[in-house]
């Protein structure tokens, strides 16, 4: 299909809006009625056709204003995007698996024509053609990474592997849940995750790595995480939270169902071909509780999820003050039935909420 | 005493040990205040130390106190200088000048540790080979993450950024590059709630 782009805004006035389309592919994160930490991962090798698994790197309704949105955090804060200089490397090797991705998966909005090192790049939806050089920096207006990820849905970051180990030594974030990659940037993967609640006890990032360290080149993984934002803003930086943090308190009964999102990260995980590194991508989908609730099946499971949810995950994801207007608002689409396993909305197949 | 126990905490929370005299051609020992009580102990494990050692410290707040018992040590070199800023520059000309088998102690506050272990890894010397002992105060280097301005000697928590004034709270997560723990303003979601401050472990 051709995608209708969406012209739309995460900040001011918030006129980001999911389509019933968007709805429908959502990425919901709970394929049971409850939720504790996991190392849920996944092969990344497609995926349903229409849903957000089937390309490598999907492309949605929201790309074109995700784009201006993230042009503008970076206009007013560069150091969102920041590469060590060890990293340009696989800022190339990203570039690289980003525009061939696109082009084949997408050949009517991405074109790439490659003639050895001379490129030739079409961005149809932001009307964007390139002509450059692989692996000369001088001929793109910014670095390989900061140029490719400009144009491409979802924050990145780039890990270095050494010492048994995986480095956060470069990235682009500015749809961030709620963390700051100027000050995690060069930390390891124990150090950059220290302030997650649990998990280390439970041995999740020790299982983690050990995975992420042995992902293969043309064998991308991926997994879901989760959390909630208070209206749909991309920006969640922990550089504005001084700015963001008081919309939090803005829910009301009457507005909880508009207001409140649930944000989903689609992250993934590729292996690049001349640096070793991998990057992770970590793509942020936003969808209004109303929204999710329209689906029977999600609103039984939310609500149950949301109410038995560790209190220090509530906490720890920042919305433990808001957990009871949530729950409340949630309770009146949880009739009590039982749901159907796994993420998808079954439709067809699951009952209408009872009244 | 002046050492003190922290208590268990998050990962990227830089961990303190205790110095022991290692093999090397050279040795580097950078310290601060009561930290001079580690180099200290070091030269009287190793009597043999001394002479390959080359010692940068700042007496801050210690005065004169422990300036005389370094210089008896005759080590190779000694500066002691009024801050850890003005010694900078002498610290990243010796890290110029260093070759393979230069042992590095670090000693005393986390501020100076943090700091002189960002000099060293710079100038290529892994922060794992390198070794540190707190003493003396336990004030934190601390970076807004709103504007990014680093205050220093922070002994409060809450404590006001000395760059831009909002109230931030202090956290244990701490960067090596920036050489600084994390404050996060503390009033975000409920503006001029700011909560009494209380000393760092107190």
């Amino acid at each position: 299909m051709t995608i209708q782009f969406n012209d739309e805004t995460f900040r001011g006035d918030y006129t980001f809006k999911n389509s019933q389309w968007a709805i429908d592919r959502f990425p919901f994160p709970f394929h049971e009625d409850n939720y504790m930490y996991s190392v849920n991962m996944e092969q990344h090798q497609g995926g349903p056709e229409g849903s957000v698994y089937e390309k490598r790197f999907d492309v949605d309704e929201h790309y074109v204003s995700e784009m201006k949105d993230r042009a503008q955090v970076l206009a007013e804060d560069p150091l969102r995007c920041q590469s060590l200089p060890h990293m340009t490397l696989a800022g190339w090797d990203l570039l690289e698996l980003i525009m061939v991705s696109k082009s084949e998966d997408y050949p009517d909005l991405f074109e790439l024509h490659r003639d050895g090192n001379h490129w030739h790049w079409i961005n149809k939806p932001m009307g964007i053609d390139q002509r450059f050089t692989f692996m000369d920096e001088t001929t793109l207006p910014y670095g390989p990474m900061e140029y490719i990820t400009r144009q491409t849905q979802g924050d990145f970051a780039v890990l270095d592997q050494r010492d048994d180990n995986l480095w956060m030594d470069a990235g682009m974030v500015t749809t961030q849940a709620d963390w700051s990659l100027d000050f995690d940037i060069g930390m390891n993967f124990f150090e950059w995750h220290a302030p997650v609640p649990k998990a280390h006890e439970m041995g999740i990032f020790v299982r983690a790595l050990k995975f992420l360290l042995n992902v293969q080149q043309g064998s991308p993984a991926r997994r879901l995480n989760w959390t909630m934002t208070v209206n749909p803003l991309l920006d969640t930086s922990p550089e504005n939270y001084h700015k963001w943090g008081v919309q939090k308190t803005t829910l009301t009964p009457e507005n909880v169902g508009q207001k409140q999102h649930l944000r989903v990260e689609l992250q993934t995980f590729f292996r690049l071909p001349r640096s070793n590194a991998l990057v992770f991508p970590i793509r942020c989908y936003l969808i209004a509780l109303e929204d999710v609730v329209s689906v029977p099946k999600w609103g039984r499971r939310l609500h149950r999820v949301i109410r038995d949810l560790p209190e220090e995950l509530a906490t720890y994801k920042g919305f433990i003050d808001n957990r009871p207007l949530i729950v409340d608002y949630l309770s009146k689409f949880d009739d009590g039935l039982a749901t159907s396993p796994g993420i998808w909305p079954d439709k067809d197949s699951e009952p209408p909420l009872q009244a | 005493m002046s050492t003190f126990d922290f208590p268990p905490s998050i990962l990227s929370r830089p961990v303190y040990g205790r110095l022991e005299p290692r093999a090397g051609k050279s040795h580097m020992m950078i310290a601060d205040a009561e930290g001079a009580e580690a180099i200290l102990r070091l030269a009287a494990e190793d009597a043999t130390l001394m002479a390959k050692s080359n010692i940068l410290y700042i007496p801050g707040d210690t005065g004169d106190k422990y300036t005389s018992q370094l210089k008896a040590l005759k080590p190779k070199q000694l500066y002691v200088g009024p801050s850890y800023e003005a010694a900078v520059p002498r610290l990243r000309r010796t890290l110029l000048d260093a070759h393979m088998g230069l042992q590095v102690y670090l000693a005393g506050t986390e501020g100076l540790m943090g700091q002189a272990m960002l000099e060293a890894t710079t100038a290529g010397i892994p922060h794992s080979a390198i070794q540190t002992e707190h003493h003396g105060s336990v004030a934190r280097r601390v970076q807004c993450v709103h504007c990014k301005g680093i205050t220093e000697d922070v002994m409060l928590d809450p404590f006001q950024c000395s760059h831009c004034g909002l109230n931030l709270f202090v956290r244990d997560h701490y960067s090596r590059r920036l050489a600084a723990f994390q404050g996060v303003c503390i009033d975000a979601e409920d503006p001029g709630n700011v909560p009494a401050s209380v000393e760092l472990y107190s």
